[in-house]
């Protein structure tokens, strides 16, 4: 009975155009932003930062971007992980060739280097579309696995080829480490928090703006949407850059504030592109909010099946692997079958029912 | 002769054989898409499942033995027989085709009329669906495989090279078995579309599917037998590999090699299959040997990517494909 318009007047075209239009929804809103903000780091402990949440948020980076490229402007990219890893070398390069510089710029810089990678290996799209780009965009992401493991500059020429984060501060004025083995787990967990809050923001307010339209008209007909004016070269590279901008900061921070020490093949193989676009798909396509949704999914799943499977019924962890591809690929199969546009259409469809309720007629 | 002309014919004899098993996974794409439209990633694990149900019926293994076990705390691991190969092989084929119905059934008679990315989408979802099955079903050990085929340096290549060149060539039999295989088997595929009823009806379900529909053609029946034909020739490139290094998950990755085969060759043209396996085989065979020691090597890991990718750019539609129209 409260989840209603009525009595929620709108005197500005602004306020009729804000993505929460419903009272109860903004509240909502502001009461989750508030309760990740302020509540959460108290209550936060390894455990819960390590398995759940610290990943959730940086995967959840990831799927906005990928969901931006492939949602937003229908180029299908299956060159995450090769992205994220251009991300992750990065900040190493720059933790380490620059011990004074704080962790906000670093994170930010290796977004920008993305996505100036992510641009040149768009180039292809203008000429190339649909599953011949897909698998172009492999291209991208075995060679740059490649490169990173071939080409000793990178990894600062250490013996095992892994790279391992020092520890670095938040900002300059304020001294709390995120990363390293000294960080402490609400620390990391608020840094990351802030960039999905910013990050999320951004691509709201860019997805529903001129370049969100002029990238939504090229994924649903390119031809068309370039005979009413959109450039495709224009739409197409932003596309490309902002996507990677974001597939970057992620990679990044996997690297710097989750993992902490990573060997190339191993964390940004071919295994990480899919588990991002799997985010997307289940969540949804074209949707900021099924970012979240399918990311949170994807993670929460492992972390299910292991309570399920392995500490329910016994089972060992090999067996319960397997398990997890079996789901994992009937779920999707399920979602494309039964709802295309993932979790984030089921979400729209409960909140158009409860809008109603109880008088549907 | 110089010696590095010798070694870089060897290489090149080695990277052709190659690329004939390239072709043979590439072969299994370009008949689905062909057919339904369809780009089939899980053709590289369809051919790992088919090399594993091979050998778990020829070592006679219980299906599930791992499953059974954790669930009912039995220790049933074979049923102590051993099939003859070539009945296990029929046998395969029986699976083959029973999970041609089953995806056709469950999985894609539900999407037919979407979009084809989302098709794309749906057989990555049936790789991982399948990979995890085949582990399930058959555990995740690595397993050899042993139909029969010849194996190790061919001697005759060997002696007649070294009286010839004074460098002896070493080709491995099962390659020259493979490209044997790979070429009947392209020739019985052609044969078959070309001059048997069934045929003809794929190939009209591939001109256009509602000119086929309304001349009478099913098309479930029509696609179930396209999935079947993929799934042995699955089985086909699955021995090859399996025989090569073992039955393993990695046996799976072999359709990442295969993708950039299909985007030389064209989607549609089985033809370009072969050719696109050829030259990705050699180029990338050539391109370690000449440029490979200089940046580090492992370089055939993206350089048949690379090669596709600028190929692409100049010819969109790949070299035997056809012209990509496009309307508003």
């Amino acid at each position: 009975m409260i989840y209603r318009e009525a009595g929620d007047f709108k005197t500005t075209y602004s306020a009729d155009n804000q993505t929460f239009p419903i009272r109860f929804d903004r509240m909502g809103y502001y009461a989750v932003l508030i309760f990740a903000a302020v509540v959460i780091p108290f209550l936060i402990n390894d455990y819960w930062a390590n398995s759940l949440l610290i990943p959730f948020l940086i995967y959840a980076i990831a799927a906005i971007g990928l969901n931006i490229l492939t949602g937003y402007c229908g180029q299908v990219s299956l060159g995450t992980g090769g992205f994220m890893a251009v991300g992750a070398f990065t900040s190493y390069k720059l933790m380490t060739a620059f011990p004074g510089l704080d962790m906000i710029s670093i994170t930010l810089l290796s977004g920008v280097s993305t996505a100036l990678v992510g641009v040149a290996f768009g180039l292809p799209s203008l000429r190339i579309k649909g599953f011949y780009l897909a698998v172009a965009t492999l291209a991208a992401q075995f060679f740059l696995v490649w490169l990173f493991n071939k080409v000793g500059w990178f990894y600062n020429y250490s013996a095992s080829g892994q790279i391992s984060a020092p520890s670095r501060d938040f900002f300059y004025f304020i001294p709390f480490e995120v990363t390293g083995p000294t960080a402490t787990a609400p620390a990391k967990y608020l840094f990351c928090l802030l960039f999905v809050f910013v990050l999320a923001w951004v691509a709201r307010n860019l997805t529903r703006g001129s370049v969100g339209r002029q990238w939504m008209a090229i994924r649903d007909m390119d031809i068309a949407a370039e005979i009413i004016g959109v450039s495709p070269l224009r739409a197409k590279l932003t596309a490309f850059a902002v996507s990677s901008f974001y597939v970057g900061i992620s990679g990044a921070l996997l690297f710097t504030v989750y993992l902490g020490a990573v060997e190339v093949g191993a964390s940004y193989g071919i295994q990480k592109s899919f588990l991002v676009l799997f985010m997307i798909i289940i969540g949804g396509l074209g949707s900021i909010f099924g970012s979240f949704a399918g990311a949170a999914f994807m993670v929460l799943l492992p972390v299910i099946l292991k309570v399920l499977l392995v500490d329910g019924l016994g089972f060992d962890t090999a067996l319960s692997a397997h398990f997890q591809f079996v789901i994992v690929g009937a779920l999707i199969m399920f979602f494309l079958i039964v709802e295309p546009h993932g979790l984030a259409r089921l979400w729209a469809l409960a909140k158009e029912k409860l809008r109603l309720w109880p008088f549907p007629h | 002769m110089p010696d590095q002309l010798i070694f870089a014919m060897e290489v090149t004899f080695n990277g052709l054989l190659n690329g004939v098993m390239y072709a043979l996974v590439a072969l299994g794409f370009v008949l689905i898409f062909k057919a339904s439209g369809i780009f089939n990633y899980a053709q590289g694990v369809m051919a790992l499942f088919a090399a594993m149900t091979l050998v778990g019926i020829q070592e006679g293994r219980v299906p599930f033995a791992h499953l059974i076990n954790a669930m009912f705390g039995t220790h049933v691991h074979e049923f102590g027989w051993e099939v003859p190969a070539l009945l296990a092989i029929l046998l395969t084929v029986l699976v083959m085709v029973a999970f041609a119905y089953l995806v056709q059934r469950f999985v894609f008679r539900h999407l037919v009329g979407q979009e084809p990315i989302i098709l794309f989408m749906a057989t990555i979802g049936l790789a991982y669906f399948l990979e995890g099955v085949s582990d399930l079903m058959w555990g995740s050990e690595i397993r050899n495989l042993d139909v029969g085929l010849p194996q190790g340096i061919n001697d005759w290549i060997d002696s007649t090279t070294f009286e010839a060149l004074g460098y002896g060539f070493f080709i491995d039999n099962l390659d020259i078995a493979a490209a044997v295989i790979a070429a009947i088997l392209v020739m019985s595929l052609i044969a078959y579309s070309q001059y048997t009823k069934n045929g003809r009806a794929m190939r009209a379900v591939a001109d256009d599917h509602q000119a086929a529909l309304s001349v009478g053609i099913s098309l479930n029946y029509v696609w179930i037998l396209v999935w079947s034909l993929a799934g042995m020739v699955a089985l086909v490139a699955g021995v090859m590999w399996g025989s090569k290094s073992g039955v393993q998950f990695s046996l799976s990755l072999i359709a990442l090699k295969a993708l950039p085969v299909l985007m030389l060759g064209g989607f549609t043209s089985i033809p370009g299959a072969i050719v696109g396996g050829l030259i990705i085989g050699v180029g990338e065979a050539l391109f370690e040997f000449a440029v490979g020691p200089l940046i580090g090597g492992a370089t055939e890991n993206w350089f048949a990517y690379v090669l596709a990718l600028v190929f692409l750019v100049f010819r969109p539609q790949g070299l035997f494909g056809e012209k990509i129209i496009e309307r508003v």
